[in-house]
């Protein structure tokens, strides 16, 4: 049975993380098709096509696609999901807004944020905040599943892959897009960098995150924050890190201020150097840092700018 | 308006989980359970639409064992008026939990659906949405802001790159993000109160759903342990472990 992907993307641009998602439907085995669906995609589909594995775009275009809402998205996918043996898309916050709604249109079970591919009906997913992983199995003969994009390397660019139109499912006319306010940024996206800097409640403010910012950019890393920065309003949602926010790996995760609660934890303890800053050295976080400091953060940051 | 609230009852989310010995689940034997964070985000909101006016009466029902009585009273203290019970042998999927909420809509026919995000238990994050499909409803999900405005509703949505707001029609399905609200305090003449409250306790049979459960789980692991660290002494120790050790930084 082959495989279907849904690729993310901005209507110009391919979402690097669907790389990631193909390389989970790798894994499983088979034909690769990538479903692109938004107002003006052609460049998207042509990138999709490069992507290593996959053998078949469907390009699907319609005004009422470009903000990928999830009532017409769903809709699209399940026309064409009874073709599949598998239907995934990356664990984001559009991937997680849709999927479920294409699982219970097809009538199946949908199986969340996988980290692990076992055979093609078996897979491994972290249930507790990362607590624990469960391996889990699934019976229903179309596989719907998300992808959490730092578990799997992202699949090469040596594809060429043929691309199809598909025709546009009618217009749900239930929901409509109203306005976005996108969070602007020159550093790199938090979940796909390689260096992640991330402030806690002891930034006391969101000024003093301009030290955060200036080791970040010496680094040339994203900057996230922990649930409690962003409550206190020091920085916006989308930069939160944890179970109910961005999940992140990257190489080198710097956490300055941070206590290292369960629910933060969830989201970054699979990164592989952790290097912890922190004034009270009975902090949980020091219990998964590789490398520990125990220090006022407004000493060490500047000094840590200093020597890099 | 009717507002309909579906609550779950999870471990409390401050309690860290441990894996069984024979790997078969966590084990949940005296473990503290509380009101999903985020079902409790759900109630508030209803409960503010009521003071605002906009919605008239709050339904909130709980699918699972027994106990999950003690989940819908602590909703009802905020400020629910009636509750549903619907006991199951063992923890519903979300497929199932949403056919019930199905039937349970067809029957109340609320004008909002209001419902956490995820339960932090599975971390799921699915019911919400499988609703929406099941009844045709559009959906507000991660929501931060809900106005409710003549036959449409607009939601505030959480997103990756920051904010998007979203124009439904009612009914509707709302899932709630961790800021949408600062969920209140009960108070004990409330706790009191509450316990006298209509609840309705219900079995899935009641609706005609049968239990679905496709997905098993064949083994529950802990997570990979990390290796313990080291602590340093200063920022030029910790720059040349990094460069030197860690390999991480050139």
């Amino acid at each position: 049975m082959s495989i279907l992907v849904i690729a993310e993307h901005n209507n110009s641009e391919l979402a690097p993380v669907t790389r990631n998602v193909v390389a989970a439907a790798q894994q499983i085995g088979g034909d690769i098709h990538v479903l692109v669906a938004g107002k003006s995609t052609d460049s998207v589909a042509e990138e999709a096509a490069k992507i290593t594995g996959v053998t078949k775009v469907l390009n699907s275009v319609a005004d009422h696609y470009e903000h990928a809402l999830a009532e017409n998205l769903s809709n699209l996918v399940a026309s064409v999901a009874s073709d599949y043996g598998h239907v995934l898309a990356a664990a984001t916050t559009t991937g997680k807004n849709f999927m479920p709604r294409v699982a219970a249109l097809m009538d199946v079970e949908q199986v969340s944020e996988i980290i692990a591919v076992e055979s093609a009906d078996t897979f491994k997913r972290p249930i507790y905040a990362g607590n624990a992983i469960a391996t889990v199995q699934s019976a229903d003969p179309i596989k719907v599943l998300t992808v959490r994009g730092t578990a799997f390397e992202p699949a090469g660019l040596d594809g060429s892959a043929s691309i199809e139109s598909l025709a546009a499912q009618e217009d749900a006319g239930i929901s409509e897009f109203v306005g976005e306010e996108l969070a602007v940024s020159d550093r790199p996206e938090l979940t796909a960098a390689g260096v992640v800097v991330s402030g806690g409640r002891g930034m006391q403010n969101g000024d003093n995150f301009e030290l955060l910012y200036k080791v970040a950019d010496k680094l040339g890393a994203a900057v996230g924050a922990s649930r409690a920065a962003v409550d206190e309003g020091f920085v916006p949602n989308d930069m939160q890190v944890g179970q109910t926010g961005k999940i992140v790996a990257p190489e080198l995760y710097i956490a300055v201020g941070i206590s290292g609660q369960i629910q933060h934890l969830a989201g970054m303890k699979d990164s592989k150097v952790i290097v912890a800053i922190n004034k009270d050295e009975e902090a949980p976080i020091f219990q998964v840092a590789d490398y520990g400091l125990v220090a006022d953060l407004f000493e060490a940051l500047p000094e840590l700018e200093k020597a890099l | 308006m009717k507002i309909l609230v579906p609550v779950k009852r999870v471990v409390d989310y401050n309690v860290k989980v441990r894996v069984k010995a024979d790997q078969s689940d966590v084990d949940l034997a005296n473990v503290k359970m509380d009101i999903n964070p985020f079902c409790d985000i759900a109630v508030e909101e209803a409960v503010r639409l009521k003071e605002q006016g906009v919605a008239t009466e709050i339904v909130v029902v709980s699918i699972g064992e027994a106990k999950a009585e003690e989940q819908i009273r602590r909703a009802m203290a905020i400020g629910a008026d009636r509750g549903i019970l619907i006991t199951t042998e063992a923890p519903a999927s979300s497929l199932t939990v949403a056919k019930l909420l199905k039937a349970i809509v067809a029957e109340e026919e609320p004008g909002l659906v209001i419902l956490g995000k995820q339960s932090i238990d599975t971390d799921n994050n699915q019911t919400g949405q499988m609703l929406g499909a099941l009844t045709g409803m559009p959906q507000g999900t991660f929501a931060s802001k809900v106005e409710v405005a003549d036959n449409k509703v607009n939601v505030t949505r959480e997103i990756d790159g920051g904010l998007q707001t979203v124009g439904l029609t009612l009914p509707a399905i709302v899932t709630t993000d961790l800021r949408l609200n600062e969920p209140r305090y009960v108070k004990l003449p409330d706790i009191m109160k509450a316990k006298r409250k209509p609840l309705d306790k219900k079995t899935p049979a009641d609706y005609g759903v049968e239990e679905k459960r496709s997905v098993t789980t064949l083994n529950v692991a802990p997570p990979a342990e990390r290796e313990a660290g080291i602590t340093v002494s200063s920022v030029e120790e910790l720059v040349e472990k990094l460069k030197n050790e860690a390999k991480v930084l050139s």
